[in-house]
């Protein structure tokens, strides 16, 4: 079953032109990758599926339920997005409040709150640290609490907007295990990023918007195989499937391990 | 001309019980483009503040050592003084805009007006950084109407026509898609090549490999290295403080390409390029 269906999709903004120019998507349980540069259409799209902005034309339905006929309040109970700052989500004074927040507020009872953001803490590994306030963290440590608020929620879809900002490598490969973690348990994963390298390891299809529409969608291996096309989308490739692109091969490599893998 | 001079600098954070800054050392040349890299907590961000006077002037703390900007000593100067000489651009844009300017042109005014800097250089000055950062087609927007990335091009644009000695960016292109950044990498390396001298906090180490003249490897509050890219990146023990080098670097120490000009593994495409070339791995 799909998760997402979007049809024919339309969106401007009150002043300006047209931001989304007819789409049709649908989503199922794979974890996906929404790249395009700025301005392309992106966080007004994932304001869409949140049912924070109405479709000007065209609908979504969210796990069979359109957004045009049902609040937003109410879509919570289905996807969760955790924002790209963690300053902007977080307004508790315990680590615990905090979490528990989102899940209270669509419905969970009490023990129900606490148990799932009990869980969500563990998996993001901050078990130790439920008491603290969230500004005494630090700020990969508050991106972490934020997504355990959005893992408690238990929300069958889950959108990440830009997961990888400000975060070094350790914290990367924590966010990238809970997304495979979240695959696993059959959440739709979504993103939005401009972290190539990334989505290379973490994610496995990939749609490139461009100007409001839908430029490429496929497996990342196909996708980013078309430098022409990425090129016009103003994106690049990954930093290894550049290095394959310049040595003249004709196998697309996207990671590290993968290169390494064929070529040793 | 060496523009920045810090000597034996410590800093502790109001109510910390650690230093964040652990007696650091160094010097930086005139137009030098220097690239901080470092896992969370490890003094990134705290340095650059150091560089520019909010630690300790605003900051307050415990602050110990000297730290010297294009002759002037930050502990004792006034802000306005050290404001004229050196310029911050800030991790997260909306952290940086002032809320109080309807234009993005007015917006880029703000600290010239502050300085008291003529009016038609102030217009020569503002048009200039709206070019570099090509986006003079949004002069007379409202700040608030720009996208992620649009807005960290004003907020650096609007440090850049301060014309500051030394320019500190602390992850300037988190917001930028991937040729946006590459575009705004290339305007301030155009900036050092001139004579500016950059300080930058990312963690986009490919980047970093590509535009640094020398690279800070920062862990704890502490200098484990300052040197060229190369010597950097190739240090076996580098993910022992929490940074990884760049792909291109990873895949030749994986493959033992190494570059034939040193004994060091390439950092960049082109580098790597001739080494896995030279290997036989083509």
């Amino acid at each position: 079953m799909n998760n997402i269906i979007v049809k024919e999709l339309h969106f401007s903004y009150p002043i300006g032109g047209e931001i989304i120019k007819g789409m049709n998507l649908s989503f199922g349980n794979e974890p996906t990758a929404i790249v395009g540069q700025n301005g392309a259409g992106k966080t007004t799209f994932v304001k869409l599926l949140k049912g924070l902005l109405l479709p000007t034309d065209g609908e979504i339905i969210i796990c069979g339920h359109n957004t045009k006929n049902i609040t937003a309040a109410e879509l919570a109970k289905y996807i969760g997005l955790v924002f790209q700052n963690p300053n902007d989500q977080i307004f508790k004074n315990k680590v615990l409040d905090e979490v528990m927040y989102g899940p209270r507020n669509i419905g969970q009872n009490e023990a129900e709150a606490r148990q799932n953001s009990l869980e969500a803490l563990e998996w993001v590994g901050l078990s130790s640290k439920i008491k603290d306030n969230p500004y005494d963290l630090s700020l990969s440590e508050r991106k972490l609490v934020t997504i355990a608020s959005i893992i408690a929620m238990n929300t069958k879809i889950v959108i990440f907007d830009e997961p990888t900002i400000a975060q070094d490598y350790a914290s990367k490969q924590k966010i990238k295990s809970i997304i495979q973690r979240l695959q696993k348990k059959g959440t739709l994963v979504l993103t939005i990023i401009h972290d190539m390298d990334f989505v290379a390891e973490a994610f496995e299809r990939v749609i490139v918007f461009t100007q409001g529409q839908v430029l490429l969608d496929g497996n990342k291996q196909t996708v980013y195989g078309e430098t022409e096309l990425l090129e016009k989308a103003y994106l690049e490739q990954p930093h290894v499937t550049q290095l394959c692109k310049k040595l003249g091969w004709s196998d697309i490599f996207l990671t590290v391990e993968e290169f390494l893998r064929y070529n040793k | 001309m060496k523009k920045i001079i810090v000597n034996d600098l410590k800093y502790k954070y109001p109510l910390a019980q650690t230093l964040a800054l652990k007696g650091l050392s160094f010097s930086v040349e005139a137009g030098e483009f220097i690239g901080i890299v470092g896992e969370n907590l490890s003094g990134k961000s705290t340095l650059c503040q150091a560089l520019v006077g909010l630690v300790p002037h605003f900051f307050k703390g415990a602050y110990g050592g000297s730290v010297v900007v294009s002759g002037i000593e930050v502990a004792t100067s006034e802000i306005a003084e050290l404001a004229l000489k050196v310029g911050l651009v800030f991790q997260n844009p909306f952290t940086q805009v002032t809320g109080s300017k309807l234009t993005v042109y007015e917006e880029i005014a703000f600290g010239l007006e502050n300085v008291g800097i003529d009016r038609e250089e102030m217009k020569d000055q503002i048009d200039q950084a709206l070019h570099l950062l090509d986006i003079y087609k949004f002069k007379d927007r409202n700040p608030f109407d720009l996208s992620g990335g649009q807005m960290q091009r004003m907020a650096i644009a609007g440090i850049i026509a301060m014309r500051p000695e030394i320019l500190v960016l602390d992850e300037p292109t988190s917001q930028l898609d991937p040729q946006g950044a590459e575009e705004v990498f290339k305007a301030i390396q155009k900036l050092s090549k001139e004579g500016m001298t950059v300080i930058m906090v990312e963690h986009k180490m490919e980047k970093i490999a590509q535009y640094s003249d020398r690279v800070m490897l920062l862990h704890q509050g502490e200098i484990i290295d300052f040197d060229t890219p190369g010597k950097v990146f190739s240090r076996a023990d580098l993910m022992g403080y929490g940074v990884n080098a760049p792909i291109f670097t990873q895949i030749c120490k994986g493959l033992g390409a190494q570059n034939q000009t040193n004994a060091l593994y390439p950092v960049t495409l082109d580098e790597a390029y001739a080494a896995v070339v030279k290997t036989g791995h083509e």
